[in-house]
């Protein structure tokens, strides 16, 4: 835990302005190595094969025509990698079984969704790989496979796991079942307060998978050599988390495997697994050669992390005024072919912006032969928004409240019990309403055609394990050292407030990521953690530094400790002796060889404290009633950060969650044949927001400081994908007049619905 | 198969490479010249990331052959600045925070310069509808589109 001490009051030098980001230069010049950029000597490519089916027994492989192919290396199967055990894994995002993420890595029985790896190859070129793969022979038992949520569960649906039993069910069952898990979570009396209620809206909800659509596909280049020790290059969420699994995954020691990130283009949660990285360090060991994979963007759709397609039934209830008196939700959440959906986070987030005396979710987590799901920016919280935005929203109508009005009334804040455990600290649920509501946004006239829908959006965010260290070179410059990839500006909020603790110039801090074997260990880059708990890392480290300056100038100067304070880039003595001029950082390092030698800092630390995030939207659609297509014509996001360090990456990551929501609500979805085939991986027919799809996105930045960091940091990166879907929709509702519970709202569905009420 | 003969110029250089015949220019220049400025999103033409100028046309190097830029000029983000000084697309992008992760950024860098060489005044509608070709996850263009009206104005002497 930092041993920061809270100063929100102060003012601050670098905190909450927009400097250059230190890595930004090389990005716009073209410098800056990402997953795919890395080459070296004698490398080869790899590829992967996979299933063409979508639940098939794998009966045998033959590799031999493959092997015996001029310029292939090595050709691997399942049969290459060690047997895993099931094991639950703590380091991913969300829950990760080590025997299923193997098992995903490449199929060992049974292939369990069309892309499913179940052979690699890697040959001198990549289009030798790829005639190589053409050559491997499988032998499939096709079995019947089974693609939604509700087929998995009828009595008679093919099994994926024989041995996956239905946990959180008394008595344990004993037949084996495609629903993974039951989890519920509430307060108070659900049913009872339902019955209090007025008016009570039922309504049922389904959403698609959707992927995460970074633009960047998996990558890595890979060396095993014959001493056993690996060296890796990945882009990815987190260099700590592929050592751990890849270690897991080939049976080998984490000490003998060195990760160096490279930049990462977009993740979203998507890259908080491996899929490549084991598959690579295989080949390589086979080969004796550097291997490089990397994923086509079909393959990226075909066999990476969508976010679950769901199912949510919901029932809420209010009285005459306009007071949430009850709720009852059942989620029901696709994993893909492995158990492990987001449903769990769902089922806690749901309820969270209200204060509803009696509220009950069950949670169900299920199994079907589609690859298997990853987290995705504020993990299954989307979809439950969804549902809770637009009743709510619903419910406002029909006690004839303004939605914001109708949401503040019941809004949870202070002191209130959440469903999901701790009662709420400090939280900007309030103060974000009533931002939105002050908006100019809010009360400005609307055209034809056009409606306005708002929603709520909350997320817990992470803490978990950060470490840093903090370097002074002999000119008084700064490197502040972490380990979390940065994905979105982390750098320059690491290097602002290591500014801010020294009271030096933000350009004499370089901020520097360092791979496994040179920083602690660091968790994730996900949960919007990284401003906050390796900033709190990168704090304490500094203040460790701080500490040493401190006693390096009583030494120099021969006066107590005590007597010495450090500010504005210097130590100076507190009792106004005479004479001591004040040390600046640079006095000090030019003379640390002859105080005591180098003067370094580091933290580790488990960052408890999170502070949770709440984001309100407003959104505004033009409809065609001939076509049933929705524009969005207007946007506005307000957003508690907590405190801002870069208002401009905060407003980035704001505006990017409500882009990403709006794609969720009108365009994406992933469309299989009757076979299991995903028939739009590409960008054309899975189609993402373009510029010319979008408005400007305003932004409010709510600044409700977490008391616990000492900077007031709340992350930032996932609530802000929350409330898009339910804004848009509820938009959509009051232009319109329907409310559409199945997503997305493309225009033949929203036509359809119109049609409907027009009849 | 028969590696080709190519000769062209690459940022302004002279530059002669063997390549296959189905080889894509985008492959060649980051793998057998080592311009990795230019990205892969997709290689089927839907994401812009590969966008480099060919004879002053923006085209998806992803799909282009190699083999087709014989005698041609090449331009990608690493020609996009004049020396060490920043294009000044390059200096509104980092100013206005207009990447986040930077993947699609040189995508967006040349297809904005493209845009602005042939249209030095357009509206933020037609900034939208040039890019459109370049998918940004990150951003919600927001920020890119700023950064390429600012830059268009800086350019015509008005900033
Ligand atoms: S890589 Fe060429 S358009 Fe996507
Ligand atoms: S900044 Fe990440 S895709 Fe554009």
């Amino acid at each position: 835990m930092a041993t920061a001490e809270v100063d929100q009051q102060k003012k601050f030098k670098w905190i909450g302005t927009r400097p250059v980001r230190p890595d930004g230069l090389d990005k716009v010049r073209g410098r800056a190595n990402y997953g795919a950029d890395h080459a070296l000597p004698g490398m080869i490519w790899g590829k992967v094969l996979r299933s063409p089916h979508a639940h098939a027994r794998i009966v045998s492989i033959d590799t031999s025509k493959a092997e015996a192919m001029e310029g292939v290396h090595a050709v691997i199967t399942a049969a290459d990698l060690p047997e895993i055990l099931s094991e639950e894994s703590k380091i991913g995002e969300g829950p990760t079984n080590f025997r299923d993420l193997s098992h995903n890595v490449i199929a060992r029985e049974k292939a369990l969704y069309h892309g499913h790896a179940v052979a690699a190859v890697a040959a001198t070129t990549s289009a030798i790989a790829q005639q190589a793969l053409e050559a491997i022979q499988v032998e499939y038992e096709v079995l019947p496979h089974v693609l939604e949520g509700d087929d998995a569960q009828a009595p008679d649906a093919p099994i994926l796991h024989d041995d996956l039993f239905t946990k959180g069910v008394e008595p344990r069952p004993t037949r084996p079942s495609n629903v993974a898990s039951r989890t519920e979570m509430g307060r108070g009396d659900a049913e009872a307060g339902l019955a209090k209620a007025d008016h009570v809206i039922t309504r049922s909800f389904r959403t698609k998978a959707v992927h995460q659509g970074y633009i960047e596909p998996h990558a890595v280049v890979a060396t095993l050599g014959e001493d056993g020790r690996a060296t890796v290059w990945a882009s990815s969420q987190g260099h700590f988390m592929i050592r751990a699994y890849c270690a897991k995954l080939l049976g080998m020691d984490q000490s003998q495997i060195k990760v160096i990130p490279a930049e990462i283009g977009g993740g979203f949660g998507g890259k908080t697994t491996v899929y490549l990285e084991p598959l690579a360090i295989a080949l390589s060991g086979k080969a004796g050669r550097p291997v490089k994979m990397v994923m086509s963007r079909e393959e990226v759709f075909r066999a990476t992390g969508p976010a679950s397609a769901t199912r949510i039934e919901l029932r809420m209830g209010c009285t005459k005024d306009g007071k949430l008196t009850g709720a009852h939700a059942r989620l029901e959440y696709e994993a893909g072919a492995f158990p492990g959906s987001p449903v769990g986070a769902a089922v806690m987030t749901l309820f969270a912006p209200y204060d509803i005396d009696g509220c009950l979710a069950e949670g169900y987590d299920i199994v079907v032969n589609k690859c298997k799901v990853a987290a995705y920016r504020a993990p299954g919280a989307p979809m439950a928004a969804y549902a809770v935005e637009t009743v709510v929203d619903e419910l406002a109508e029909k006690c004839g409240i303004d939605p914001i009005e109708f949401r503040l009334q019941n809004a949870s804040r202070e002191g209130t019990q959440s469903a999901f455990g701790p009662k709420f600290k400090r939280i900007g649920n309030i103060e974000t309403l009533e931002a939105a509501k002050a908006h100019p946004h809010y009360s400005a006239p609307l055209g034809p055609n056009q409606g306005r829908g708002v929603a709520s959006g909350f997320w817990f965010n992470g803490g978990m394990q950060s470490s840093a260290t903090v370097q002074v070179a002999d000119d008084g410059t700064i490197c502040v050292v972490s380990g979390n990839p940065d994905i979105g500006g982390s750098r320059a909020s690491l290097a602002m407030m290591a500014a801010e603790e020294f009271g030096i110039d933000v350009k004499l801090v370089d901020p520097q990521i360092a791979d496994t074997s040179v920083v602690g260990f660091s968790d994730l880059t996900g949960g919007s953690r990284v401003t906050f708990a390796t900033g709190m890392a990168v704090v304490d480290a500094c203040r460790d530094v701080i500490r040493q300056l401190r006693e390096r100038a009583a030494s120099i100067w021969g006066i107590e400790v005590d007597a010495v304070k450090w500010s504005d880039g210097a130590a100076r003595a507190t009792n106004g002796d005479a004479g001591l001029e004040p040390l600046s950082l640079r006095d000090i390092a030019l003379k640390a060889a002859r105080t005591g030698g180098p003067i370094s800092g580091r933290a580790s630390l488990t960052a408890r404290g999170v502070g949770m995030a709440f984001a309100v939207h407003i959104c505004d659609v033009e409809v065609d009633p001939e076509t049933g297509k929705v524009d969005v014509v207007r946007y506005t996001t307000v957003q508690d950060a907590g405190r801002a360090i870069h208002p401009s990456y905060v407003e980035g990551q704001m505006q990017g969650g409500a882009a990403q929501g709006i794609g969720w609500a009108l365009n994406e979805e992933y469309i299989y044949d009757a076979d299991g085939k995903m028939e739009n991986p590409g960008f054309l027919d899975y189609r993402m927001p373009v510029a010319s799809d979008l408005p400007m996105i305003d932004t409010v930045i709510v600044e409700v400081p977490n008391p616990t960091h000492p900077y007031g940091v709340r992350g930032v990166g996932e609530v802000p994908i929350v409330p898009p879907i339910p804004a848009v929709v509820n938009a959509v509702h009051a232009a319109t007049g329907v409310r559409i519970t199945e997503l997305p709202l493309s225009p033949p569905r929203v036509l359809a619905a119109m049609d409907a009420r027009r009849n | 198969m028969a590696r080709r003969h190519v000769s062209t110029r690459v940022n302004g250089e002279p530059v002669e490479f063997l390549c296959e015949p189905h080889q894509t220019l985008l492959d060649v220049l980051r793998d057998e010249l080592q311009l990795t400025g230019t990205k892969e999103g997709c290689g089927t033409g839907d994401c812009g990331a590969c966008s480099v100028m060919l004879d002053g046309r923006l085209i998806c190097s992803c799909l282009a052959l190699a083999a087709e830029v014989e005698g041609a000029e090449v331009r990608t983000v690493e020609g996009i600045a004049s020396g060490n000084e920043l294009h000044p697309l390059q200096r509104h992008f980092l100013e206005e925070a207009a990447l986040q992760c930077g993947i699609c950024t040189p995508g967006f860098l040349v297809a904005a310069k493209a845009l602005l060489d042939g249209n030095p005044d357009p509206t933020e509608r037609e900034v939208r509808f040039a890019l459109a070709g370049n998918l940004c996850r990150c951003t919600g263009y927001d920020k890119i589109i700023r950064a390429v009206l600012d830059s268009a104005a800086e350019l015509r002497g008005e900033a």
